[in-house]
């Protein structure tokens, strides 16, 4: 320290133990030993409860048999199945949800936040007071109403047939499906090709636009090489196609697919709640553009499409990708209220297999680093996105 | 050089333009903001239509067809409309839960209390420590005797019977009291340079926001007494107040440290020059500034701090949600949820609204002094 | 000097003494009579086994038992603080200490007896797994059941005994599992599932009292699993299970004995030697357990016999209409069997 050395009557060992240096360094092991102090006292007690009531410990139960079943599930799941299979049911549906979620809030958030600054007084203030009146109401009191709403619906012997094959009871919604067939694998492969193509297309499109000031044709050709490829393949192996309709049998429908009512309530009350939140996102995106710059482009004779294209959403994006991340690591976490109305996540069925274990630590624990995994993998995808469009330079 | 500019620049003067109208007529008003072209035309009509379909039918059944007071739900199930009459009836329990009925004044006294020293203390005529320090150090202290009793001939009541709306006050003022100083220490951790304090308040903040508050409540709730030795109590309410203080904490700290980057270097080296140690520059120069840009986003997690006091419900705690949901499990009322949880929704709506709005109020005041 | 050696000696002295003077207590027992009160974690939501009347007073079946333990510890059962716990909190609420003891109609099983750290009472009910359906599917016994939607709550041995039910019959179903139980009973009476799996005495509630008509409910035949209910405490105080224990066997006994509330007070000066071992002036049994000496005789005046905890809490007159079925004494033709008081 300046002072301490201008002094001059201190000896280079107390103007050490005055330095700044100093004192940081005793913090900072103060700081570190309470940390390790308590990490440790929490974790003996832990230990010596367990030990002294005789509570197994470790996660070697991840390998048991579970004994239960799950409603809902994407991966062949029965009783039998181990712990850890079990709850790789519950995650795959957290993340179901999820990626639902995030699709239709943003769809659904980009509308209304478009609807908020347009200059349609009707639709600017219906948005403005969807915004309010969502995003002012807890997020599990909105699930719980829907799932109670859900519930009210007529039992499967007098269900709604919204149209042929397509039924809406109380056990949630049911819909015919596409038998699945070997070619569906190709036909995903040719919409892949068709992607890739156009992505080259859009390229070759760019660079040519750059050196001689002429962009090639790109929507029509795009849109061709997506839909026509995987359509091609279809044709060509004779268009199989067969559905599987519902039909009332005994208590329930059998064929179709289900959407249960608490996987609707669920992310009806996601979508909803987060949405508000985006549309106030895009609405301060698009408002962060200035006027200048819609009119310089206007003047530059760029056309209303390429406007929003090239000039608005450029610049919007920038503001919006940030704290739109935020709001999906929001969904996802805020799906775990699925654990009250009963959809099985990865919550949910943990706390069955925390039941019958019961050892709450570890798996809440396992619980955590899951989401966390989640949450991480999310942040680290958004911000290379952001990375992406961001300013150059 | 001359004939291009001539292209473009006009050589006399520009016709007039009309003044700006001061008042639009009704139906210019709606040319301009309705039916400006075809497209706004079209979604005013479909947005129209659609107001038309529901919100008469929804006025009728709210309003209209509503049975307000009934003794019994025989009158509710003869009318077409609402059914208002289970909020009277169900009142007490929707408001204090599990509270022993007898003792019920002193939940409603205690509400009464902190909503009055809430308004008090919005109001910016006192914002002063002579005023703020014992109200705030009074308030909570008749609260909590109120709540708890044991005292003045009170009975004692546990914090396990609490319930309603008064338990939601205490969850929510708990979790903002305890998590705002936990903010600001994580903030100021985080910018520390000491590497160690650094790394463990990243550490902390990332790992809290990566969870879901359901798991973070699990902890507190279910496994946090495993970690304490034998005989050594803690009570479940405060245990779960503190797991969601840490959690707001954390994300309050991520905002906090917004207002941080946002000071000028400039303030910082002003404070040292004046020989101000870490701690007075901190509390004098550096939070009072940055406390005041973040204010929007501090107000946006509080809000969200009290619409997430209802997520106590999952680890058993009788809020006023939770508490509602037991009001109309009875047979006799149990179709007229709807009713409850929207009386529900219009209380936490009024909160939350009442905060944001506060929440610009405060911003632009405080912005007042920007200004020059 | 003298003031000085005061503390050490008496020290020592409690050292010594307190042994003889009677079995010290163990850690749970210690915590209770520090606090002046027992916890007991418990449902809560279910009027006549465990909730809470709408003016907060705490009553019930399993509510009963733990007042009973409250009396043998301090004689006064008011002394009992309740805990309302999900199915997912009571097991975590129960090792780590939170409650002392676990009346939340759980079911005896070995894991839970073992891996989970736990010591069961003598069962206070005699219960099994069962099946509510809707009058109105016409359904008679489980095996006509295929491709129904069933309510289960979760984390129960239900869940286990039903997804073994199904497969025993070698048809299918589908598990609507919620934890809350009010959302469950919600969801079952919305006719979201065509079953209701819990174990019969909480059917029988669902029925008689959630239900809005309880004549369109039918419980089935089926007896899917055995479910013998007990109270828990976690191991590590050997003494407090055995103040446990016995005091569900002294309600047994005070009806084998034709000790009543009612007639306590009479019985107190009775002739037989065994009444006297247990009621009597004399009697050596509660300082033997280290508990109030009095102990079966404030059971039976502040809580009752086991008869009468049944029939006022679940019994023929009250709203669950429950049978004794096998939880009548052996000598009726039940299972209840306290081993001697003496």
């Amino acid at each position: 320290m300046p002072q301490a050395a201008a002094r001059g009557d201190a000896s280079p060992v107390v103007a050490f133990l005055e330095s700044q240096t100093f004192r940081a360094i005793v913090y900072q092991f103060f700081t570190a030993g309470t940390v390790a102090f308590l990490l440790w006292y929490v974790s003996t007690n832990a230990a010596d409860n367990l030990v002294r009531q005789g509570i197994a410990t470790g996660f070697s139960f991840l390998q048991q048999e579970a004994g239960y079943d799950v409603g809902e599930k994407w991966i062949e799941h029965s009783a039998r199945d181990s712990y850890a299979q079990t709850i790789l049911v519950g995650l795959l549906n957290t993340l179901y949800v999820s990626v639902l979620g995030v699709i239709l809030a943003t769809l659904l958030g980009t509308l209304l936040g478009i609807a908020r600054v347009s200059r349609n007084w009707l639709s600017a203030k219906l948005s403005a007071a969807y915004v309010e009146v969502f995003r002012n109401t807890p997020l599990l009191l909105q699930i719980i109403f829907w799932y109670a709403l859900l519930r009210q619906l007529p039992p499967p012997r007098q269900a709604l047939d919204l149209l042929p094959g397509v039924f809406l009871t109380n056990r949630g919604l049911i819909h015919p499906t596409i038998v699945s067939d070997p070619i569906h694998l190709w036909i995903l492969g040719g919409l892949i090709l068709g992607v890739a193509l156009s992505v080259l297309l859009v390229r070759r499109s760019r660079l040519r636009r750059e050196k001689t000031g002429k962009a090639l044709p790109v929507f029509w050709p795009s849109a061709a090489t997506i839909t026509g490829l995987p359509l091609l393949i279809w044709i060509a192996w004779g268009m199989p196609f067969t559905l599987d309709v519902p039909a009332l049998r005994g208590f329930n429908f059998t064929g179709g697919t289900y959407q249960s009512p608490e996987l609707v309530a669920l992310v009806t009350g996601l979508v909803t709640y987060i949405s508000a939140f985006i549309a106030e996102i895009v609405r301060s995106g698009i408002e962060s553009v200035g006027h200048g710059q819609r009119e310089a482009a206007r003047s530059l004779g760029l056309r209303e499409g390429h406007i929003l294209r090239l000039v608005v959403l450029p610049q919007a994006l920038r503001v919006i990708v940030p704290p739109l991340t935020g709001q999906y690591l929001n969904l996802v976490k805020d799906s775990s209220l699925a654990v009250y109305i009963g959809y099985p996540d990865l919550v949910s069925v943990s706390n069955t297999a925390v039941n019958q274990t019961g050892q709450a630590v570890e798996i809440i624990f396992l619980m955590m680093l899951v989401y966390l995994t989640i949450s991480l993998s999310i942040s680290l995808l958004m911000n290379w996105y952001n990375r992406a469009i961001a300013l150059r330079g | 050089m001359a004939t291009p500019a001539a292209a473009i620049v006009k050589a006399g003067p520009m016709a007039e333009l009309p003044p700006p109208l001061q008042r639009l007529s009704i139906a210019a008003w709606m040319r301009e903001n309705l039916f400006s072209g075809w497209r706004s035309t079209l979604v005013t009509l479909l947005l129209g239509g659609i107001l038309l379909i529901v919100v008469p039918p929804a006025i009728q059944w709210a309003l209209i067809d509503a049975v307000w007071y009934a003794a019994d739900s025989s009158a509710c199930r003869a009318a077409a409309g609402a059914c208002w009459a289970v909020i009277p009836e169900k009142h007490r329990v929707m408001f204090f839960g599990l509270y022993p009925y007898e003792e019920h004044w002193r939940p409603a006294l205690a509400l009464l209390l902190y909503i009055a020293g809430l308004a008090i203390s919005g109001w910016s005529r006192t914002w002063r420590m002579s005023i703020l320090l014992p109200l705030w150090t009074a308030l909570p202290a008749a609260v909590l005797t109120l709540m708890l009793g044991g005292v003045f001939g009170m009975p004692y009541v546990d914090t396990s019977q609490w319930g309603g709306l008064p338990l939601t006050m205490v969850i929510f003022t708990g979790t903002i009291v305890l998590g705002m100083p936990v903010a600001m220490l994580l903030a100021l951790g985080r910018r520390a340079r000491m590497p160690v304090i650094r790394v463990l308040s990243v550490f902390m903040i990332e790992f809290v926001r990566g969870v879901p508050l359901v798991t973070i409540l699990f902890t507190a709730a279910v496994i946090f007494p495993l970690f304490l030795p034998p005989g050594f109590d803690t009570d479940k309410m405060v245990r779960i107040v503190v797991g969601m203080a840490i959690f707001f904490g954390c994300y309050q700290a991520e905002v906090i440290r917004g207002g941080l980057q946002a000071i000028p270097k400039g303030q910082y080296e002003a404070a040292d020059s004046l020989g101000l140690g870490y701690w007075g520059k901190t509390r004098k120069i550096v939070l009072p500034q940055a406390l005041r840009i973040v204010i929007p986003g501090l107000m946006n997690h509080i809000i969200s701090a009290f619409k997430n006091s209802t997520l106590v419900i999952i680890v058993g705690l009788f809020d006023f949600l939770n508490a509602t949901g037991a009001a109309v499990s009875d047979p006799e009322w149990i179709n007229y949820y709807t009713e409850a949880y929207l009386f529900v929704a219009l209380v936490y709506f009024l909160g939350a609204y009442a905060l944001s709005r506060y929440s610009h109020h405060l911003e632009r005041r405080l912005s007042l002094g920007r200004q020059y | 000097m003298f003031g000085r050696l005061v503390l050490p000696a008496a020290l020592l002295g409690a050292v010594f003494l307190a042994p003889v003077a009677h079995a010290a207590d163990g850690p749970t027992v210690k915590a209770i009579k520090d606090r002046g009160a027992l916890i007991c974690g418990s449902d809560g939501t279910r009027p006549g086994i465990s909730a809470p009347d709408s003016q907060g007073r705490w009553g019930g079946f399993d509510v009963e038992f733990c007042r009973a333990v409250a009396v043998a510890i301090f004689g006064d059962r008011e002394k009992v603080r309740f805990i309302p716990l999900t199915p997912v909190q009571r097991f975590p609420a129960l090792q780590s200490g939170e409650i002392d003891v676990l009346s939340r109609s759980t079911t005896k099983t070995l894991t839970r007896d073992t891996v989970l750290g736990f010591n069961f009472a003598p069962v206070h009910m005699y219960a099994h797994t069962a099946l509510m359906v809707h009058k109105e599917l016409g359904v008679t016994e489980g095996g006509q059941l295929d491709g129904a939607s069933v309510c289960v709550p979760p984390g129960t041995t239900i869940e286990r005994n039903i997804a073994d039910f199904w497969t025993q019959k070698k048809i299918s179903y589908r598990p609507v599992v919620i934890e809350n139980l009010k959302e469950l009973n919600d969801a079952y009476l919305a006719q979201r599932c065509d079953v209701m799996a819990n174990f019969l005495p909480g059917l029988a509630l669902i029925r008689a009292v959630q239900a809005p008509d309880p004549s369109a409910h039918v419980i089935l035949p089926d007896v899917l699993v055995k479910e013998p209910l007990a109270m828990a405490v976690r191991h590590g105080d050997d003494r407090f299970f055995d103040i446990v224990t016995w005091t569900v066997y002294a309600t047994f006994e005070a009806e084998e004995k034709g000790l009543t509330s009612k007639n306590i007070d009479e019985m107190r000066n009775s002739d037989d030697p065994e009444i006297q071992r247990m009621i009597g002036e004399k009697s050596d049994l509660g300082e033997k357990l280290g508990v109030q000496p009095d102990w079966v005789y404030q059971i039976v005046k502040q809580v009752g016999n086991f008869g009468e905890i049944w029939e006022a809490n679940v019994g023929k007159d009250s709203p669950l209409g429950l049978d004794r079925g096998l939880n009548k004494l052996w000598r009726d033709g039940g299972v209840l069997y306290a081993p001697p008081f003496q």
